[in-house]
């Protein structure tokens, strides 16, 4: 800035220094707790986005026929079940009753909720019991050694 | 030998001739008098717009904008990213705030007659950048495709559809297709990042570029206090003293922007299910509530007109009015017409005020 | 002369008859040509479902359709005419009984309705000489007869309470038999009466709990085996508790003596207990096992729902802060899911059995509470990162306004 010499001794040295750091140190300061989340927001979080369409079920070999497991979609569990005839079948395991998590009977060869007794075909079809509507199913298909789960498009 | 700054500012100089600029800089004034407070109101308007180009940046290093992933992004961004949840509500109330702030700049300008000659295209050109930023929000409302977006994208792309002759091109155009669906999603991420930015940096040049050019207008009320002899007429420096001021102002914004995200964030909502039924009270966001409330009011019919479409065409002339006031108002100085102007002025403020708290009886 | 003008008449009404060209029926003709009520049953028929299987008139009443004098009608042509009400269920038992003939138009037809009928109170009555009774037209209909799934039927699901309403709403009609007139009422006002009406046409109806043709109110003892049938668990519970035995030596219906018989509502927590909502204290006084059961079951599930809902407000509150609780939530769900097991488990009547299920709740929605406690500690984190960027803030808005004040301080230039 061009300030005339006469201009500059009007206002003391001491004051104007003190003045400057205060705004300079604030601006910095103002500055650098803008930029700190900016950049630590462009770095990418660790855990990556899970695309709410498909999910990692199981491994290939991890069931054994008429068996089935647990897994989480979303933010939901579901339901791999494979079946006696190597069949795999995916269903969203929340009960269309109240929202219990269902399970796998061996026995029945079927879809069983332990707390009302429904009971639900392997196409998730809502065949006795409480429950009123049939569970979500998903697409299974098998990539290389991962069964993997996706929503219906 | 020199300081390093006046080192850069002499090779920058050296190869863009910059000094001129900079000397342009040092002799811009601002002229001072009871109404110099609004003249901060423009400088604060492009702030926003710049903080609101910034974080939109950000937004997109996560954002996707398909119907499957679209509210997921959005989701994650808010939840995972680190700072995610600042930089999303940043960018959710700056857009209001900034939207706020141009209007009040448009109405302090059209009260102090700042259109009149020769200030007429920078008025003009004022006015797209309203409409390209209320463009703005209309189409980034719909980006995180929430139930609320959905439906409200879907009744005011209704309207589009209630124009005779182009209605049905008009509302293909705005949905890409017959519905809101995700093609609506993709072209509205279209204009919102790339079109709307575009005419708005071509648009935001040249009103800049008019208003260096002209310097800042004196409201005829001051100028004839000034020719009457009952006040002086002061300047003060554009820099640094009223640049430091304007910086005032932007760091009192960045405070509330910041205090607004962290107490306050902005919703994620549900995800749109197109199938379910339209929630109830489903309204547009505040800036477009006057019409809204304006199009609830009219009958069915308005003489031989869609009573939609009467209202349309009402706030459409309305509007090419008010683009077109500094070609009707060609007074020079302040007389009696003038009054009659700024009573319009208040009609306008008013009914918008009205109709929008209307919404909420 | 009447006999040909008549006889002309019905010959040119024959020829105009619509619907009936093809198949000459004096039965038709004839009564479609007659005023008032005789002229209803042709008109009522053409939608009867017995018409749709190509029965007619003389299928049923006996008779000569082809003749078309009032001989058609002589008992030596076989007319049976209308059967005086005692004698009904066995008019239409004639086919209905007959699995051979049935078997012709609809071999899953079941053939029994005769027999049950005999040993429902309406058909033990109608034989002792009752006439005001119900038998089959009056929830059948008499000519318009209409298959039990078509939804216009009076037998049809949602319509049997409407149905049975007819007589049995009727208190001037009950108090001859000193029966209450207000079960369909109090129906109407139970979840299954909703479930019906939502849409659930495996909801219990009347008949679904009382028999149709066969219908009696259930013994005492069978109540329970009645609600079993679609409520397993509630029932097998109840039979091996303490309840099973000692209702049954005192004559005290199984589940309606809670729940009710026919105003069967969403039962709550506060039912279970001592507390003034209570049906346990309905026998049990303080000092007995049963009250003190009744307690420790009622605290448990009063303390788990209190962790559930401790849970529940301080997710709610992180979610509106911003902050991202969705596996808090999942946690959540799975201890819902011990609660909706314990009120099922309340039936054994066993402290012990109800109080593993509450335990297990209490402990995963306390996980779910400290996982809501860590978001709004997060939360918090980020209000005073806020309160640090708004102090430096406010340290650049200080120096700028000095900055400001010591430039314009100077003389002017």
């Amino acid at each position: 800035m061009n300030i005339p010499e006469d201009a500059r001794a009007a206002s003391p040295p001491v004051a104007r220094r003190w003045v400057n750091l205060l705004l300079g140190s604030g601006v910095l300061a103002s500055l650098a707790s803008f930029l700190y989340p900016a950049l630590r927001y462009i770095i990418p979080p660790s855990v990556p986005e899970s695309t709410s369409r498909s999910v990692v079920a199981a491994k290939i070999n991890e069931l054994k026929r008429n068996a089935a497991k647990i897994f989480q979609f979303g933010s939901k569990p579901a339901i791999l079940i494979r079946t006696a005839d190597d069949q795999y079948k995916a269903l969203s395991a929340v009960c269309t009753h109240l929202s219990c998590t269902v399970q796998y009977r061996e026995d029945l060869h079927q879809v069983w909720c332990a707390c009302h007794n429904g009971l639900y075909d392997l196409e998730g079809r809502n065949i006795s019991g409480p429950p009123p509507r049939p569970l979500e199913v998903f697409d299974v298909h098998v990539q290389g050694e991962d069964v993997i789960a996706a929503r219906k498009t | 030998m020199a300081s390093p700054l006046i080192r850069i500012t002499q090779w920058l100089d050296d190869r863009f001739g910059a000094a001129s600029f900079q000397e342009f800089l040092r002799h811009k004034t601002i002229p001072l008098h009871r109404h110099t407070v609004w003249y901060y109101f423009g400088g604060m308007t492009l702030f926003l717009f710049v903080i609101q180009v910034l974080t939109g940046i950000l937004l997109l290093l996560y954002y996707r904008p398909t119907p499957n992933d679209a509210f997921e992004s959005v989701q994650y961004v808010m939840t995972q990213v680190r700072f995610g949840w600042l930089i999303r509500s940043v960018h959710s109330w700056s857009a209001n705030l900034m939207i706020f702030t141009a209007s009040v700049h448009m109405f302090s300008v059209y009260f102090l007659k700042a259109y009149r000659k020769p200030r007429e295209l920078t008025w003009v050109t004022g006015m797209l950048l309203l409409f390209i930023v209320l463009g703005f929000g209309f189409t980034g409302y719909l980006l995180p495709w929430n139930t609320l977006a959905f439906f409200a994208t879907k009744v005011g792309t209704q309207m589009g559809g209630s124009v005779p002759v182009v209605g049905k091109w008009l509302l293909a155009f705005l949905r890409g297709g017959d519905e809101v669906t995700g093609a609506t999603l993709t072209r509205f991420f279209g204009f919102h990042v790339a079109v709307l930015p575009g005419l708005a940096t071509t648009m935001l040049a040249a009103h800049l570029l008019l208003v260096q050019r002209l310097g800042m207008s004196v409201p005829p009320s001051v100028e004839k206090r000034i020719t009457e002899g009952r006040e002086t007429a002061k300047l003060m420096p554009f820099f640094p003293n009223f640049l430091l001021r304007d910086m005032i102002g932007w760091y009192a914004a960045l405070g509330v922007l910041g205090a607004l995200a962290a107490i306050f964030p902005w919703e994620l909502g549900t995800k749109a299910d197109p199938f379910a039924s339209a929630p109830a009270g489903i309204r547009p966001e505040w800036y477009f509530l006057f019409m809204f409330q304006t199009l609830k009011l009219l009958p069915s019919k308005v003489l031989f007109l869609d009573g939609e479409f009467a209202g349309i065409l009402g706030f459409s002339l309305a509007g090419l009015v008010w683009v077109a006031v500094p070609f009707i108002d060609r007074q020079v100085g302040f007389s009696r017409i003038t009054r009659v102007f700024t009573g319009l002025g208040i009609f306008a403020l008013g009914y918008i005020i009205m109709m929008s708290a209307l919404v909420f009886k | 002369m009447k006999r040909i003008l008549s006889s002309s008449v019905i010959l040119m009404l024959a020829l105009a008859s619509s619907g009936w060209a093809e198949t000459k029926d004096s039965c038709v003709t004839c009564h479609s040509a007659l005023d008032g009520p005789l002229a209803q049953p042709p008109k009522d028929f053409a939608s009867d479902v017995h018409h749709e299987a190509g029965l007619s008139c003389s299928d049923c009443h006996g008779g000569n359709p082809n003749d078309d004098s009032m001989d058609a009608m002589s008992a030596a042509k076989g007319f049976r005419g209308t059967p005086p009400k005692s004698k009904l269920p066995e008019f239409c038992g004639r086919c209905h009984s007959d699995g051979n003939y049935m078997r012709r138009f609809n071999p899953k037809l079941r053939t029994d309705q005769l027999t049950q009928y005999l040993t429902s109170v309406h058909g033990k009555r109608l034989k002792s000489g009752d006439a005001k009774v119900a038998a089959c037209v009056d929830c059948h209909g008499v000519h318009n007869i209409l298959a039990v799934s078509d939804s216009r039927a009076p037998v049809y699901p949602t319509n049997v309470a409407h149905t049975c309403a007819r007589c049995h709403a009727d208190s001037h009609l009950m108090a001859d038999y000193k029966i209450p007139a207000d079960q369909v009422a109090r129906y109407e006002k139970s979840v299954h009466a909703k479930a019906l009406a939502d849409g659930d046409a495996s909801a219990p109806t009347c008949t679904t709990c009382h028999g149709n043709h066969g219908a009696s109110p259930p013994g005492v003892t069978s109540v329970a085996n009645v609600c079993g049938t679609c409520h397993v668990f509630f029932v097998q519970m109840f039979q091996k508790s303490p309840h099973g035995a000692v209702f049954e030596k005192m004559g005290l219906p199984g589940c309606v003596q809670c729940h009710s018989n026919h105003e069967i509502v969403n039962p709550s927590d506060d039912w279970v207990g001592t507390g003034s909502k209570s049906v346990c204290i309905t026998c049990h006084a303080e000092g007995d096992a049963g009250y003190a059961a009744a307690q420790k079951i009622s605290d448990d599930l009063a303390k788990v729902n209190k962790s559930q809902q401790r849970a529940e407000d301080i997710l709610s509150t992180a979610e509106r802060s911003g902050m991202e609780v969705s596996s808090a939530r999942l946690e959540l769900s799975h201890s819902n899911e011990a609660i909706i097991k314990a009120r099922v488990a309340v039936h054994t009547l066993d402290p012990a059995e109800v109080g593993k299920l509450t335990s297990s709740g209490a402990e995963v929605s306390a996980k779910a509470y400290e996982a809501g406690v860590a978001a709004l500690h997060e939360r918090d984190l980020r209000r005073k990162g806020l309160g640090l960027s708004l102090i430096f803030i406010a340290l650049a808005i200080g120096g700028l306004y000095l900055k400001i004040r010591e430039i314009e301080s100077r003389p002017k230039l």
